[in-house]
């Protein structure tokens, strides 16, 4: 099938075969591999991007389901080489170890804060239900998001 | 501290890996690389009666099929330790085959190999190969595995241990101590199995390149020496210097990605075959089939008290499963990383450990995060409370009163368990004290009471542990049955402009290393950080290395790169010595230059970098140059320790365990990036309340694993668990220069038995005495009902 999926900005019309799911898609095909692959019960939110603008888990979700639609993904949150403020407070509060479930959480702190500018930590800790991280224990994740809601909000 | 040492410096790594920019193994892609998906045994013990391959062969996109028959098989996959039979028997090390030959040992054993164009014609082709097995009965549980007529995982020996092994005083003694103490405690439970969960699922890809006769291998991994070695040695005879493994950014670890596993070994063997790159990478069903666990110990303990509550005597008997084969550290985990603990931070004048090591039929079982000591600290933390409770003697007190007094290994010598270990220093008053402070001790002990007037139940949880890290003195590991050496290597490069590339055979998944290390080198040879690069996880740039794991890179690793700088500033201090004209001994330095004591005249570190590359005016019989590889080899482990208290709620209705507050004052010796180490303790601390509460590996009398993914084996999430309030006390390692002891277990070390203590303390005057891990509302529930 033919598809055409805006990534970060750009059209990218491609041949897929059905089953492929958007997470795949944007790997293998793209080759954006900021996106990653944690899990297979979508469980994990290594995978997370933004589809139209909130955020999804690209593993359960087919590439030809995104066909005509807005896809942003990790790599398309910094403008150049300035971060976004959320991975900047990420790389401050040291949010991030091993960074392999950093872009899924990146993302959904984003959609968090975008649903909820001024969120308690309670709000953040149920916010982040889908996404795991075995390296931080979550505490510097909550404190990078608290810290980047502040700073958005400025 | 320096400029940078003792800093929170921002991670250097950080950049990359929130612009989704990270190189973790399957991002690679190689030139007409192909991918490739295993024939798995949904059987935990079968024979393999028939392999058929023909539909499968045939099926769009195939490459290639193998099987145990084809080749593959010659040597097997070595384990890294022998632990021998307490008679001399030597351990039973069954054959561990890339693919299986005839029989099926566990669930998720591999039987075929497909290799295909792209994964999904890979995975399609898999279910068209026909395997018809025979079922067989299978056991999976330790203790089981050792009765009577219990299924055999090996055919070849009479039973299934694979060793047996006890330490410490003559048992005798330990039991007539603990008979003629004024109380005795004593504990049945299991330690169960965990499965490590790094997000990151293993990946490899094995290049070969037929002109230069060279194998590459991409490879997620901890060690990656050590997987060269071991795989080039042993697994399938091919020669080290014809292989180069490189393991980029790795997402995770936690002990699973130390071994030396059988797919990394079969692509190497099958690139060569089909002569184009493979790819193969976990998915998370996988993953819980075949990364190894941690755990599974079952426990019988008793520990003796004299009136005064003073510990007599201490004595455990346990079953603790390898799994079906022996994975790379196996034999060493419930032994020299367990049972050399049980001194803990007591004074216990009579110890006794005896173990029996049962093979059954379930993934391997091997070190996660702690390995071994996790393990020892929940026993003596659980059954020092539980004494405590039945003595009605409060367990901080009972904690100070049995603690070893304080040492530092310098003006006081270290002290000797009864155990093998020699702590190396040590002041366990202080944390313990300091942590009752910080939660307010006393002052929960009336919201307590008075919380229970309320009908709410509310628990606190002391936890204090001890663990050797740094793991080790070659001789020490050597006589204990480990068959390589754990010395680190650490090379030191200076540019000809002075600037430093660092090579290290420690490998950084998720440490941050790249900053830490910089921190030090720069601050040791008084040059700014970004003069200094850190480079790792490539065989064919790093000389040699034994890897990450055992909270040994900063303790060994950063000491060889110490040597190396020793080299580089004797040296340099020659040659500053010729261009100064003066005498080596009249030189000092500091902030990155030579000075002639007592006068302005110096030269700087890149000054004297340039004259070793450029030897026009130049000391005579000095080698050009500046570029220094060591080998550090520690003369002891290091010994972190501190104290972990937890604060829970239980739901009077549900269940339900909420943790309310959680502290943990850790001693790790110098510190060089608090951040750093701050996160490694959140880290691990969560990992520890997620086996107390959450998360457990559940085999059924199939042999099914009946948790083995994420919708069945509860990790912990963000809102399972509070913010961790860190503190610390600093006793520097008394034998290494950084003074340095670890910080990567010690989370997941203290935080287990914190949990449940404070959990049994809430139901304590409801009858509840001890509870099983992970203790979930139906089991907290059942026990409330019970009393
Ligand atoms: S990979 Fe999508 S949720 Fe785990
Ligand atoms: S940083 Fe490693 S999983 Fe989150």
């Amino acid at each position: 099938m033919q598809i055409t999926i805006t990534v970060n900005g750009k059209p990218h019309t491609h041949e897929v075969e059905p089953r492929t799911s958007l997470a795949l898609f944007l790997r293998e095909t793209l080759d954006l591999t900021g996106t990653h692959i944690g899990c297979d019960t979508s469980s994990c939110g290594a995978c997370t991007v933004h589809l139209d603008g909130a955020a999804v888990k690209s593993c359960t979700l087919l590439a030809v389901q995104a066909d005509g639609l807005k896809v942003t993904t990790i790599e398309g949150m910094a403008n150049g080489n300035e971060m976004h403020p959320i991975q900047a407070a990420f790389k401050e509060h040291h949010g991030l170890q091993c960074g392999f479930c950093t872009p899924g959480m990146v993302m959904t702190a984003a959609n968090i804060l975008k649903e909820n500018p001024a969120p308690s930590e309670d709000e953040i800790r149920h916010g982040l239900e889908g996404n795991f991280c075995r390296c931080t224990g979550y505490h510097n994740i909550v404190k990078s998001i608290q810290h980047a809601a502040g700073t958005l909000n400025a | 501290m320096g400029t940078y040492i003792g800093q929170s410096v921002k991670r250097r790594e950080d950049a990359r890996f929130l612009k989704g920019a990270g190189k973790y193994t399957d991002d690679i892609k190689l030139p007409k690389m192909t991918h490739s998906a295993f024939v798995r045994s949904p059987y935990a013990h079968a024979k393999i009666l028939s392999v058929d391959i023909s539909t499968a062969k045939n099926a769009d996109g195939v490459v290639a099929i193998f099987t145990g028959s084809d080749g593959c098989n010659a040597f097997g996959i070595p384990t890294g330790w022998q632990v021998d039979f307490k008679n001399g028997d030597t351990m039973r090390e069954p054959k561990h085959p890339l693919l299986a030959i005839d029989k099926i040992k566990h669930v998720g054993e591999a039987v075929a190999i497909v290799i295909a164009e792209t994964q999904a014609q890979a995975r399609d082709a898999v279910q068209l190969v026909e395997v018809e097995y025979e079922e067989l009965p299978c056991v999976t549980d330790p203790e089981k595995a050792m009765a009577k007529g219990a299924p055999q995982v090996h055919d070849e020996w009479t039973d299934n241990r694979s060793f047996d092994w006890c330490i410490g005083n003559d048992r005798a003694d330990v039991e007539a101590a603990i008979a003629g103490a004024h109380h005795v405690t004593e504990m049945e439970f299991v330690n169960h199995r965990l499965a490590p969960n790094a997000i990151e699922p293993r990946s490899y890809i094995a290049d070969y390149d037929v002109n230069a006769d060279k194998y590459t291998l991409y490879t997620s991994t901890q060690n990656p020496h050590l997987i060269r070695l071991l795989m080039c040695a042993f697994t399938l005879g091919i020669p080290e210097h014809k292989v180069r493994v490189i393991s980029y950014d790795v997402g995770g670890g936690f002990g699973s990605k130390i071994y030396h596993y059988s797919e990394e070994a079969l692509l190497t063997w099958a690139a060569k075959e089909v002569g184009r790159p493979i790819k193969w990478t976990s998915d998370r069903s996988e993953a819980f089939l075949t990364d190894a666990h941690g755990r599974d110990h079952k426990v019988y303990a008793k520990m003796g008290f004299d009136k005064e509550g003073m510990i007599v005597g201490f004595l455990a008997d346990e079953f603790c499963a390898m799994g079906a084969y022996l994975s790379t550290f196996a034999p060493a985990v419930p032994t020299y990383l367990h049972g050399t603990l049980f001194q803990g931070l007591y004074t216990t004048p009579l110890i006794h450990l005896n173990v029996t090591a049962p093979f059954t039929h379930t993934v391997p079982v091997d070190a996660y995060r702690g390995a071994g000591r996790p393990e020892a600290t929940y026993l003596l933390e659980r059954i020092v409370s539980k004494g405590a409770k039945e003595m009605n003697i409060d367990p901080a007190e009972l904690r100070l009163k049995n603690f070893i007094a304080p040492f530092d290994g310098v003006k006081q010598p270290g002290y000797q368990t009864q155990v093998a270990l020699q702590y190396d220093s040590g002041d366990y008053h202080t944390i313990l004290k300091k942590g009752l402070e910080k939660v307010g001790y006393d002052d929960f002990r009336k919201e307590q009471a008075e919380a229970r007037k309320n009908g709410k139940l509310l628990g606190i949880g002391i936890s204090t542990y001890i663990e050797a890290c740094g793991i080790a003195p070659s001789a020490v590991v050597g006589s204990l049955g480990a068959r390589a050496g754990l010395y680190e290597v650490g090379h030191v490069r200076i540019q000809p402009t002075g600037k430093v590339s660092v090579f290290t055979g420690a490998h950084s998944h998720g440490q941050g290393h790249e900053t830490t290390f910089s921190q030090f080198v720069a601050d040791k040879l008084g040059i700014p950080m970004d003069d200094v690069d850190i480079i790792h996880g490539d065989t064919e740039h790093v000389a040699f290395g034994m890897g990450t794991y055992g909270s040994r890179s900063l303790a060994v690793g950063g000491s060889a790169i110490m040597k190396s700088i020793d080299k580089v500033l004797e040296k340099g201090a020659k040659i500053a010595a010729h261009k100064l004209e003066a005498a080596v001994e009249d030189l000092e330095y500091a902030e990155g230059k030579w000075t002639v004591k007592g006068t302005d005249k110096s030269i700087g570190f890149g000054d004297v970098a340039l004259t070793a590359y450029v030897p026009h005016d130049y000391p005579e019989g000095v080698e050009p140059g500046l570029d220094f590889s060591s080998f550090y080899d520690p003369t002891n482990f290091t010994y972190p320790f501190g104290c972990h208290i937890a604060i829970v709620e239980v739901d009077a209705d549900t269940g339900k365990v909420v943790i309310k507050r959680f502290v943990a004052v850790d001693d790790v010796g110098n510190v060089i990036n608090p951040m750093i180490v701050d996160g490694q303790i959140h880290g691990g601390v969560v990992q520890g309340i997620g086996q107390a509460l959450l998360e457990e590996v559940v085999y059924d009398e199939n042999g099914q694993m009946i948790s083995g993914s994420y919708m069945d084996y509860a990790m912990p999430r963000a809102d399972d668990v509070p913010m961790i309030e860190t503190d610390r006390t600093t006793t520097p390692c008394p034998h290494n220069p950084l003074g340095v002891k670890g910080a990567g277990e010690a989370g997941a070390i203290g935080s287990t038995p914190a949990v449940v203590n404070a959990v049994v303390d809430a139901l304590h005057h409801l009858g509840v005495t001890d509870i099983q891990m992970p203790v979930t509302p139906q089991r907290v529930w059942k026990a409330m009902q019970q009393n």
